[in-house]
């Protein structure tokens, strides 16, 4: 047996202890690398997510064009949702583009809608399975191990952000699995967000519109903006604290 | 006299119904699944474990994916079908010939997975950049 | 009428088990080709959700609910007449709670996964609290059948009795939360759903009863005692009367709130069939006809009125809940309020609803598994009500 000093053992191991520790403290939200606007580092694998983080959207209607559909198609690529069933009214559509017209003056808008990802989300309060969950880092999702398609999350969105998968299906995407029966909604990429991507819409705007990023760090180009302007949540009457802002409406 | 048809009886009603002739191979009522590893020696665990714990695997590991968020554990449902996809078809479904559902209909257990995954190896939704 | 020859009655039996066992199979045929094809064969889609099935099953559910009331009354508030009526109050209960539930199972979009919905309970939803409130339902209607029907089990039918009764006001007042907790839709997300569903269950319920127990004595030859039946007669116009209150009190204050009174000139005026089926089928045919049947003299002395008036409930039933559920539906949100608002999935537009043949062979379905499991049950054991007149009369109960 080596001739070891136990008093320096104890303060190597209490020593890689500290720093291990203090790693696994900071390491959760910890953004290592600042690239870009809103990009975070790809979670280490094995790593929960982490209640530390709020991720978040901010829209600016004022950017963006009319007539321009870039961040549906570029969702729909993303996310394998291709079929087109004889009635429309029973596509799948996680993201769309909403053109709004003021009753009084007549000024019209255009913006996206989505899942709002609330922080306190109707559509988990009525799930029966508790399909529909809010995962630590505030995307709200559909466990579709869970889900019966009951559609009551459906009925208790205040968005219509929820569709109902009405056919089999053959061409999804290996990262996005989504099937006939269950019901789904806009992820926030969240297959891209684990990898430290951005959600494909906000990738794909021309016109730069919207931003993705933390919510709960202030340092965030996210949150500087959304200190730095006046921003609404869509009915914010109901109290729901969105996950998504908007900007221009 | 009376016994003995009543034994006889039970004896042929048991060989009717008994699994043995269904023990598969030539002859047999139900063919053997086709077990084709397609890269030998790479799995997560030895084929006895897996063979007998790979629902709880993916169950249990679904769950740390799904509601905690947990990413690259080893037990990937993506990473299996990558390596157990037949070369010649590129999925793990097919009558007789797919990893995973020959050995789910010889067993009759529903495979209730490709309902929502993709079973098809290394597809690429039409659009998605890496 | 004459009594039907014993062995026509048991050819009849069969030939109406047979009916029912058909349109119950065609029902189930029907739900196994949505579950295999997906609910792209139906007319449901991603604005209205929720369709025609719906409206059957609740419609059972809610009378099924209701139809106890009759056995409550005599159970639990003691009133003599009742009491014979209270086991065929408790078969309805199942059969069509078992109908209802049937349909609304099978519409799901996984239905194979109803050991997952068991064994998954979220507490905050009250679908998850049906999976405790439904199967609840059965066991204590069980208990309380036996304490009616084993005559050593009889001193605990009051007990049995009123556990039944909280029960299904537990239940029915689920029924309507499941509407009422839906804070974003203007037809719904209102504090007097639950009660106005237990309301419409106690109307539903009776008239449910008023026809089963009507062709169940016409086949025994046997009449309804004037007095039992003004008494029950009164007692449905009443329910009718109370369910007309709650839905003008809804739509009445409805129309106060700024924000909902273009829903409310949608369902009431301009919405195309949903107007036609609330004043039309709802308001006309199911609650001034036969208020005007069962109140004025002239007419509710006439045989067989008070079956007839209680049909025209039933439209009214159906209709009202296509309007309430299928109509709330088709109102588009108001996401952007002060906006016109439109997109490709259907934001800001009054979606139209065609029910496809499947979703429509279900409903049925649901109506036929009830309709069984009424026909066997009557045949098999003792549920026809026999009045005895001479100890109602003693009691005070009837007046000759």
């Amino acid at each position: 047996m080596s001739n070891t000093n136990p008093r320096r053992a104890f303060l190597a191991a209490a020593g890689a202890g500290v720093a291990g520790l203090g790693f696994t403290a900071i390491a959760p939200g910890l953004h290592l690398m600042a690239v870009g606007e809103a990009n975070a580092a790809m979670r280490p694998a094995g790593t929960p997510a982490s209640p530390a983080i709020r991720w978040g959207l901010l829209i600016d209607a004022s950017k963006c064009a009319p007539g321009c559909n870039k961040c549906v198609e570029a969702c729909h690529d993303e996310n394998g949702i291709s079929e087109q069933l004889p009635d429309p009214r029973q596509n799948s559509q996680w993201i769309r583009k909403i053109e709004l017209v003021d009753r009084r003056n007549g000024r019209t808008t255009t913006l996206p809608m989505m899942c709002q990802h609330c922080a306190k989300p109707p559509c988990v309060d009525v799930c029966p399975t508790g399909a529909s969950m809010k995962r630590a880092d505030g995307i709200v999702l559909v466990d579709r191990h869970t889900c019966i398609g009951c559609r009551y999350c459906m009925m208790a969105c205040p968005y219509k952000a929820r569709s109902f998968v009405h056919a089999p299906l053959t061409e999804q995407n290996p990262e996005v699995p989504r099937g006939k029966g269950c019901v789904e909604s806009c992820t926030l990429c969240v297959h891209r967000v684990d990898k430290g991507q951005q959600p494909a819409c906000v990738e794909k705007c021309p016109e730069g519109a919207m931003t993705f990023g933390d919510l709960n760090d202030p340092e965030s180009a996210i949150s500087k903006r959304i200190a730095a302007a006046n921003t609404t949540q869509v009915r914010s009457d109901l109290r729901l604290d969105l996950g998504v802002r908007y900007q221009g409406i | 006299m009376k016994l003995l048809r009543i034994l006889a009886t039970l004896l042929f009603a048991t060989a009717a119904v008994s699994p043995a002739p269904t023990f598969a191979g030539e002859g047999g009522r139900t063919p053997k699944p086709t077990v084709t590893i397609e890269t030998p020696g790479k799995c997560v665990a030895p084929a006895e474990e897996m063979r007998r714990n790979h629902m709880e695997m993916l169950k249990h590991q679904r769950d740390r994916t799904m509601r905690a968020g947990i990413r690259g554990e080893p037990a990937s449902l993506n990473a299996c079908i990558e390596c157990h996809a037949s070369k010649k078809t590129g999925t793990v479904l097919g009558d007789g010939t797919g990893f995973c559902q020959s050995c789910h209909e010889y067993a009759a257990v529903k495979l209730d997975c490709f309902e929502c995954h993709q079973p098809k190896a290394g597809f690429k939704a039409a659009g998605v950049k890496q | 009428m004459a009594t039907l020859n014993p062995r026509h009655e048991e050819g009849l039996f069969y030939v109406l088990a047979a009916i029912g066992g058909l349109v119950t199979a065609v029902g189930l045929g029907a739900a196994l080709y949505m579950e295999h094809s997906g609910h792209v064969v139906t007319g449901m889609n991603n604005q209205i959700v929720w369709g025609l099935p719906h409206v059957f099953a609740i419609f059972l559910i809610v009378a099924a609910s209701g139809v106890l009331n009759v056995a409550s009354i005599g159970s639990v508030f003691g009133k003599k007449p009742y009491k014979s009526r209270a086991p065929l109050s408790a078969l309805l209960c199942i059969a069509m709670l078992t109908g209802g539930l049937a349909v609304i199972m099978l519409d799901l979009g996984r239905a194979d996964r109803l050991i997952v919905a068991a064994t998954h309970f979220n507490p905050t939803s009250v679908f998850g609290w049906n999976v405790i409130l439904y199967p609840g339902m059965y066991a204590i209607v069980a208990v309380y059948l036996w304490t009616l029907m084993e005559r050593r089990m009889n001193p605990y039918s009051k007990v049995a009795g009123l556990a039944t009764f909280v029960w299904r006001i537990l239940l029915t007042t689920g029924t309507g939360s499941i509407f009422a907790f839906l804070v974003a839709r203007q037809a719904y997300g209102n504090a007097i759903l639950p009660a106005m569903f237990i309301i419409m269950s106690f109307a539903w319920g009776l008239a449910v009863f008023m026809i089963v127990q009507k062709i169940m004595f016409g086949w025994n030859a046997m009449t309804l005692h004037p007095a039992i039946r003004s008494r029950m007669k009164n007692l449905l116009g009443t329910f009718v009367a109370a369910v007309f209150y709650f839905v003008a009190t809804y739509h009445l204050t409805n129309i106060y709130f700024a924000k909902q009174t273009s829903f409310e000139e949608f369902i009431l005026l301009s919405g195309g069939i949903f107007p036609t089926l609330f004043w039309l089928g709802y308001v006309l045919i199911g609650t001034v006809a036969p208020l005007l049947i069962l109140y004025v003299p002239d007419l509710s002395r006439i045989r067989g009125s008070v079956f007839i008036a209680s049909a025209l409930v039933i439209v009214g039933a159906f209709s009202l809940l296509y309007v309430f559920i299928i109509g709330g539906q088709a109102y588009p949100l108001d996401i952007f309020p002060g906006y016109d608002v439109k997109s490709s999935f259907m934001d800001g537009a009054v979606d139209s609803y065609s029910p496809s043949l499947p979703e429509t062979l279900l409903g049925f379905g649901g109506l036929g598994i009830a309709f069984v499991i009424t026909t066997i049950g009557v045949r098999a054991l003792h549920f026809l009500p026999q009045d005895d007149l001479g100890e109602l009369q003693a009691a005070g109960s009837i007046v000759d």
